[in-house]
């Protein structure tokens, strides 16, 4: 089995990525530090991975996509698509050029890779594409709405993509974790609803694995993102 | 995340947690730090109250593994779970283990763990190869035998004061199965208890006895002797993942009355001598079925009290602890002896030495009279030459203490400046 991670330094991915090693795949990681990245390559080699090989690129560059999918090389099984950042919104909230450089990141760069890829696996006819949304998404909210729109962007991208690929006999599997205790959230007070991101990353591996359409991890976020859409808007202030 | 102890007698209170991730970063500079893994010590010595701990539950990769020598190599907040779960399927094992998994390899070199093969194995630290230390002043030390060689003793058995421990190599050993074939004898009295250890000892890698101390020097107990089964798939299932409680810590179920009739169901449920086969999870980590177990003793937490007795001072002091303590009418719900070998670690401040050991659970109720009670049973272990164990400690007296261990003021001396413990601070105050 082969599984492409693209930010592979990311909290949510390299536990993702662990438990694919353990079951014995070959793993193409894709990252921007290349330190950090062959730390965590020698850690899934240690846990078991057949094959590790390592892809350095700042995801921010879309010109440098194209060699990043190349490089992935054939007959791949699983691309998750997991890099991306979380802007500190009231530092960006007067800084129109920071809200673009947030949203390139967590938008646009997601969809140009993920669409190179699907253009791969697509001609492949097989493989699964999976890519990290957020319930962030799911609605604008004042303290992250840059990011939150940035995610609803990659949400209805990757709805509209999943029924092109399903043509080919590719799913396209997106994840929307609810809090999870990872680095992205570290400056975060942390509440009972965070889990922990082996805990979410059991989920995605699931999610993946029965090649489902649209997942929340912990799956009740389902209900707190339905109750979230329904509030009024003159409601939500936070 | 949570930065309890796992007594959770004591508050913990750090000015701030910070996330050591990478094994380039230097720790801040501008407060005292410590270290803190899983939280699995009971006491004080892995909490900084007021001050800075470096969280590195997140530093816990693999380096290396040699499948052919049993030579691993990971970050210091790689668990034992972590380990267990490359190494047993390839056929190695942890070479010393404590009761429970979920420590990490920085806070067992940091407390000198020891295990049921005591007797065999010595200490977790004397398998330690070496270990890479990050220092205040940014420098970066390997440690090992013969390198750097007072900092690799003050750091084993350390507390954590001699710098941040990023990595280390460890030799594992090696199995031929999973399983275990384990025997449970049940004896009563420390007599025979001590007899049943010199026995077991030479033909069993493993020996722990469980004690039902209501009974003082008396007291009925089940005498657990095990190996490492000769043959077998080393592809077994693993245990299922641990569940917590789904409570808060609740009011206590732990009267004199509860632990009177658990120990006599757990006494009679054990008492079958005839070996038998049974995972490495349940005869190792019996506690670990449930992630949060510390949680039956309720909001205010528990006091576990573990001594050693040397060799040289006989029975007579264990007796009269066990007794003092049954007298006192305090349930300790979880008694544990364990006959240490007589191999030494290098750890400058490392707790195993030749003697017998015993480790009792109390809920913290009675404080007053509990620790009036702790009080008298470190008279006795002064006494006897023996010490109390600081990773479960957050009571013992300063001068207790340094009378304990004398070497404190040279782990003092290779102790980092910058980096201290709640724990540190109230002995050496």
């Amino acid at each position: 089995m082969k599984v492409v991670i693209v930010g592979a330094t990311s909290g949510i991915a390299g536990e993702v990525a662990k438990i694919y090693a353990a079951g014995g795949a070959s793993l193409v990681l894709v990252a921007r530090n290349e330190a950090k990245m062959l730390a965590v390559a020698g850690d899934l080699r240690v846990r078991g991975a057949d094959d590790v090989t390592t892809v350095v690129a700042d995801l921010a560059d879309l010109g440098d996509h194209p060699r990043v999918a190349a490089a992935a090389g054939s007959g791949i099984d699983v691309v998750l698509v997991a890099h991306g950042s979380l802007p500190d919104q009231a530092a960006i909230d007067r800084d129109a050029a920071a809200q673009v450089a947030a949203f390139e990141l967590n938008a646009t760069s997601l969809i140009s890779i993920a669409a190179l890829f699907a253009d791969a696996l697509e001609s492949a006819r097989s493989g699964t594409l999976a890519v990290i949304g957020s319930v962030a998404g799911d609605r604008g909210r004042r303290s992250n709405y840059v990011y939150g729109a940035a995610k609803a962007a990659v949400h209805a991208y990757c709805e509209g993509l999943r029924m092109r690929l399903a043509d080919a006999g590719v799913a396209l599997v997106l994840v929307k974790p609810g809090w999870v205790d990872t680095p992205m959230t570290g400056g975060m007070r942390k509440n009972p609803l965070f889990v922990s991101a082996s805990a979410a990353a059991r989920g995605i591996h699931a999610a993946i694995e029965r090649r489902r359409g649209t997942v929340y991890v912990p799956g009740y976020w389902r209900w707190i993102s339905l109750a979230v859409r329904m509030l009024p808007a003159r409601l939500v202030k936070f | 995340m949570s930065t309890e102890s796992w007594g959770r007698w004591i508050e913990s209170a750090p000015r701030r947690v910070v996330d050591v991730d990478w094994p380039e970063l230097v720790p801040p500079h501008d407060d005292l730090v410590l270290a803190y893994g899983l939280g699995r010590s009971y006491g004080d010595s892995c909490l900084n109250n007021g001050h800075t701990l470096l969280a590195t539950s997140r530093l816990s990769r693999f380096r290396s593994f040699d499948r052919e020598t049993g030579v691993i190599e990971c970050d210091a907040g790689t668990t034992l779970d972590d380990i267990l779960r490359v190494a047993v399927p390839r056929g190695w094992f942890l070479p010393v283990t404590p009761g429970t998994r979920f420590v990490t390899v920085g806070g067992c070199i940091a407390n000198d763990v020891h295990g049921k093969n005591h007797h065999r194995a010595g200490t977790f630290g004397m398998h330690v190869e070496s270990f890479t230390l990050v220092r205040s002043d940014g420098a970066r030390v390997r440690c090992a035998k013969g390198e750097n060689q007072e900092l690799y003793r003050a750091t084993i058995g350390g507390l954590g004061l001699t710098g941040l421990i990023v990595s280390a190599v460890i030799q594992l050993r090696r199995i031929r199965s999973p399983l275990m074939i384990v025997e449970r004898v049940p004896f009563r009295g420390i007599e025979q208890f001590a007899a049943l250890s010199i026995e077991s000892d030479a033909g069993h890698d493993y020996t722990v006895a469980w004690l039902d101390a209501f009974g003082g020097r008396r007291s009925r107990g089940i005498f657990f002797r095990g190996n490492h089964a000769e043959e077998g798939s080393l592809e077994t299932r693993r245990e299922k993942r641990p569940r917590a409680f789904p409570l808060r810590p609740f009011s206590p179920l732990l009267t004199s009355l509860t632990v009177r009739a658990f120990n006599a169901a757990y006494f009679r449920a054990n008492s079958r001598p005839a070996p038998q086969v049974t995972k490495y999870e349940p005869f190792f980590y019996p506690l670990d079925v449930v992630a949060n177990w510390n949680a039956v003793y309720g909001r205010r937490g528990f006091l576990q009290y573990q001594f050693v007795i040397p060799e040289s001072a006989g029975l007579e002091p264990v007796e009269e602890i066990l007794d003092a303590i049954a007298g006192a009418a305090i349930a300790s719900p979880l008694t544990v002896l364990k006959k240490f070998g007589t191999t030494a670690s290098p750890g400058l401040l490392s707790f195993p030495r030749s003697g017998t050991t015993v480790s009792l659970d109390f809920p913290a109720r009675r404080l007053d009279l509990l620790l009036t009670l702790l009080e008298r049973c470190d008279d006795v272990v002064e006494a006897a030459g023996g010490a109390v164990y600081p990773a479960k400690d957050a009571r013992m007296a300063p001068a207790r203490f340094r009378r304990f261990f004398p070497q404190w003021e040279e782990l003092a001396r290779h102790a980092d400046p910058q980096f201290s413990s709640t724990f540190w601070r109230r002995v050496t105050r």
